[in-house]
């Protein structure tokens, strides 16, 4: 089988640079395991290593620092029968260290092949997530002050299915890449090199120092057994196809025809828990349901099980423009603490604002309409009282009738709701 | 007659799957989140993929990688977001991938608050990426408007080979309301033009247009590279070729300004006031100008929905016959600068509000009165 090598641009590292043993190493793996150079994407970042797509004549794809694993899951989700293969650098490593963490615990079938050889090598020799502590390198001393990250311990406890540690300069590492590539599954082959423009020249790293590291740090090189698990694309696959029914969106059709259709400016004043949203979407829906254009929106804290909610709601013969609420033809008082969100709004209104306010609740001096309801005595639960008040402003035609709500209740819930709703709203429909 | 009744970023989600989007990554943020939601619930029937990004770098990388492979990508983020999605930004802008990016927009700067709107990022979506290269940026006004103007962020997308923002807002994204259906007026959807000769270039291109695509995983090789490159994609020092690129890149987006500039305009005869104002805001403007025709006050307004490139040509037509522009806007002056500087000379009044709070119509009759 030919080399996958473009002949045109021969690698140009320094002289005794590791990259270029791993570059042809690469280059031996392909070969072996006879793969189609449509079929393989070699994905980079930036750095010497991220000089290593332009070596070969495969599929290609060079981006940002440290960022070439999240491209990878792109292509390796789009397309499931490339093998991608990623180079990266220490560089990359650390600045890109979430990308690796979240590829480990994904275990989408893709290769990376770190290139660690201890330092920034392109910039000037700067010390990287993996210099040891002791070494000389160019950032003065400040290696000295942080230690190295073991990256194949760390894949490891991140969830990698398949971790390998080797020397660059191994004769062996072409068999060590085709394994790891095999692998179905997230391998991670950490290479082990030599930076001869910047690292080897105050260091004193050779081939046999080098051997003595990959002895020592003891890492077994290939399947992880503990982390075996369904290969990410798979069991997405699998998981995404039981995902069949479309959510169509909500339609609603006129059915009323409301003699004198107002617009209508409602607000819904609660607290979390009282299904304040709920009630003003059947609002809305009762609102469609007699040819009036809607909208609502919603105040609520990000802790949703806690503090007010309200609702602003506009229902309009005329199509809706600016969406807020300037004067309230109907609130509802439901909690104090939805009254404090909007207490500034007591004074505005009209007199012909109907205001219905639960006995507990205190609102500021207003001139509008209030009537006081005890929903309590009705035996209705606080999570249902701003259901409840729908039947209210149904039972009084105020905004919405009877015949909207019951159709507002009947498409939006389904049966045994629909009858437990029903039976709170008959409650205050009676009275 | 029947209406739907979605939220800004339900409309979003749909008109990403009525242009045919097949692939949507990205992290949750309020006021966005909704938007992922609706995709993840949306793409799996339609065998499209939706995946949470370990971060929004990471998101904009797998749509990248996807966008690559020839899908057609959504993201939605939310100001904090498009920060962390800079670098890739100006990844996809200069190395043409083609993307929508959905920014619902809440009040900065920062973490800011996560459910106040405001339109904040108009100038960041515009600038917020290295070279200064031009993207397109379109603002919807209501639901109606995102689902629209999303399958043309698609089409310009798939056309211009170019990330393509949706700068919609918390006040829209977050607003459920109703609408007709049969009201949207959807172009026919445009794919990204496949090379068909035998001998690709991966970024050769006519001057003003965008490069053919073939994607990576195809039969033929492809090479994609953030680095400055020549037509055949590997990095170029050669200043003339690196210039003509970089008027490429402006040219393909600036040669076809007026053909993408989507505005709505009620031109009132005999009025001396425009009214200038875009998103959410202009609904607001609406019906300020339909209270003062009432009072026997009449303006005319102008409702901008390409914001970038600027629409100079439009801009100028329309403004020419009146003796004053006011613009408002939900920040405290951003699109007004380009207006002053294509309109220069015009007397061009301004209010901005940057307060968490809608612009009200009283507020702008206020002002159009006032200033
Ligand atoms: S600087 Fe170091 S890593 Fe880069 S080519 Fe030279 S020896 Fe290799």
């Amino acid at each position: 089988m030919p080399s996958f090598l473009n002949k045109n641009r021969p690698p140009v590292f320094c002289p005794g640079c590791t990259h270029e043993r791993i570059t042809s190493g690469l280059d031996n793996a392909f070969m072996d395991m006879g793969l189609a150079a449509d079929k393989i994407a070699i994905v980079t970042d930036i750095g010497c290593s991220g000089l290593f797509d332009t070596f070969f004549n495969v599929h290609a794809f060079h981006g940002v620092h440290g960022r070439a694993l999240t491209y990878a899951t792109g292509l390796k989700m789009a397309d499931p029968s490339l093998n991608v293969i990623v180079t990266m650098g220490d560089g990359g490593l650390g600045i890109g260290g979430a990308h690796v963490l979240a590829a480990c615990r994904k275990n989408l079938d893709i290769t990376l092949v770190i290139l660690n050889n201890f330092n920034f090598g392109m910039t000037g020799g700067q010390f990287s997530a993996t210099t040891p502590s002791n070494a000389v390198v160019g950032s003065e001393f400040l290696n000295q002050a942080e230690i190295p990250i073991d990256i194949c311990s760390v894949a490891k406890s991140a969830g990698a299915t398949y971790v390998s540690k080797c020397s660059g300069l191994d004769k062996a590492l072409a068999g060590e890449l085709v394994k790891a590539i095999q692998h179905k599954g997230f391998s991670v082959v950490e290479t082990l090199g030599m930076c001869t423009g910047r690292y080897t020249k105050r260091n004193k790293l050779t081939p046999a120092v080098i051997d003595q590291m990959i002895e020592k740090q003891g890492v077994s090189g290939g399947v992880i057994e503990e982390n075996q698990r369904p290969e990410y694309g798979e069991l997405y696959r699998k998981l995404a196809r039981e995902k069949t029914r479309f959510p169509e969106p909500l339609v609603v059709e006129k059915l009323f025809d409301l003699p004198h259709p107002q617009r209508q400016e409602i607000v819904i004043l609660g607290s979390a828990g009282m299904r304040i949203v709920t009630a003003g979407e059947m609002v809305c829906s009762a609102g469609i349901s007699a040819g009036m254009n809607v909208s609502i929106k919603n105040d609520y804290n990000i802790t949703v099980l806690r503090g007010q909610s309200v609702s602003e709601i506009l229902l309009s013969p005329e199509k809706i423009g600016y969406p807020g609420i300037e004067s309230p033809t109907v609130v509802l008082a439901l909690s104090d603490e939805g009254v404090a969100r909007r207490k500034k709004i007591f004074g505005t209104l009209s007199p012909t604002t109907f205001v219905l306010k639960e006995k507990s609740v205190a609102i500021p001096e207003t001139q509008a309409w209030v009537e006081e309801i005890d929903f309590k005595a009705f035996k209705i639960k606080k999570q249902d009282w701003a259901l409840a008040s729908l039947g209210v402003l149904a039972k009084k035609e105020i905004a919405i009738n009877k015949e909207m709500l019951t159709f507002a209740l009947n498409s939006r819930f389904n049966e045994k709701v629909f009858t437990l709703a029903m039976e709170t709203v008959s409650k205050v429909l009676q009275y | 007659m029947t209406l739907v009744f979605m939220e800004g970023n339900e409309a979003v989600a749909r008109g990403a799957i009525a242009a045919g989007c097949n692939f949507f990554a990205g992290y949750p943020i309020t006021p966005a989140t909704t938007i992922f939601n609706n995709m993840l619930k949306m793409l799996p029937p339609k065998d499209g993929i939706c995946l949470q990004g370990e971060d929004e770098i990471a998101s904009m990388g797998y749509c990248l990688g996807a966008s690559m492979a020839g899908k057609k990508a959504l993201t939605a983020t939310s100001g904090p977001g498009i920060s962390l999605y800079s670098e890739q930004v100006s990844f996809a802008i200069g190395s043409e991938i083609p993307l929508v990016i959905a920014d619902v927009q809440r009040l900065g700067p920062s973490t800011g608050s996560a459910t106040r709107g405001a339109d904040s990022d108009i100038q960041f979506l515009r600038w917020g990426s290295t070279s200064g290269v031009p993207v397109i940026v379109l603002a919807p006004k209501d639901a109606q408007d995102c689902y629209e103007l999303t399958v043309h962020a698609f089409n310009y997308a798939e056309e211009f080979r170019c990330p393509v923002f949706i700068a919609s807002n918390k006040e829209i994204g977050m607003t459920k309301e109703s609408f007709d259906m049969d009201d949207l007026d959807l172009p026919p959807l445009v794919e990204r033009n496949l090379y068909s000769g035998d001998n690709y270039i991966p970024f050769e291109a006519a001057p003003d247009k965008a490069p053919d695509f073939l994607p990576i995983g195809g039969k033929t090789l492809v090479r994609q590279t953030s680095s400055t490159h020549g037509p055949d994609g590997y990095i170029t020092i050669d200043p003339d070729v690196i210039a003509a690129n970089q008027q490429r890149l402006r040219t393909k987006l600036h040669a076809a300004r007026e053909r993408i500039s989507l505005y709505e305009e009620k031109i009132i005869p005999n009025t001396d006031t425009l009214v200038i104002s875009y998103g959410i805001t202009s609904r607001a403007v609406e019906d300020a100008a339909n209270i003062l025709g009432q009072e026997g006050k009449p303006v005319s307004h102008l409702s901008l929905k390409t914001l970038w490139p600027v629409s100079e040509q439009v801009l100028i037509d329309k403004a020419k016959n009146f003796k004053r522009i006011v613009v408002i806007e939900m920040n405290l002056g951003q699109y007004v600068n380009e207006i002053r500087r294509v309109l220069a000379g015009k007397q061009i009044d301004f209010y901005g509000q940057m307060n968490g709070v809608l612009i009200s119509p009283a507020k702008i009759m206020e002002v159009i009165d006032n200033a």
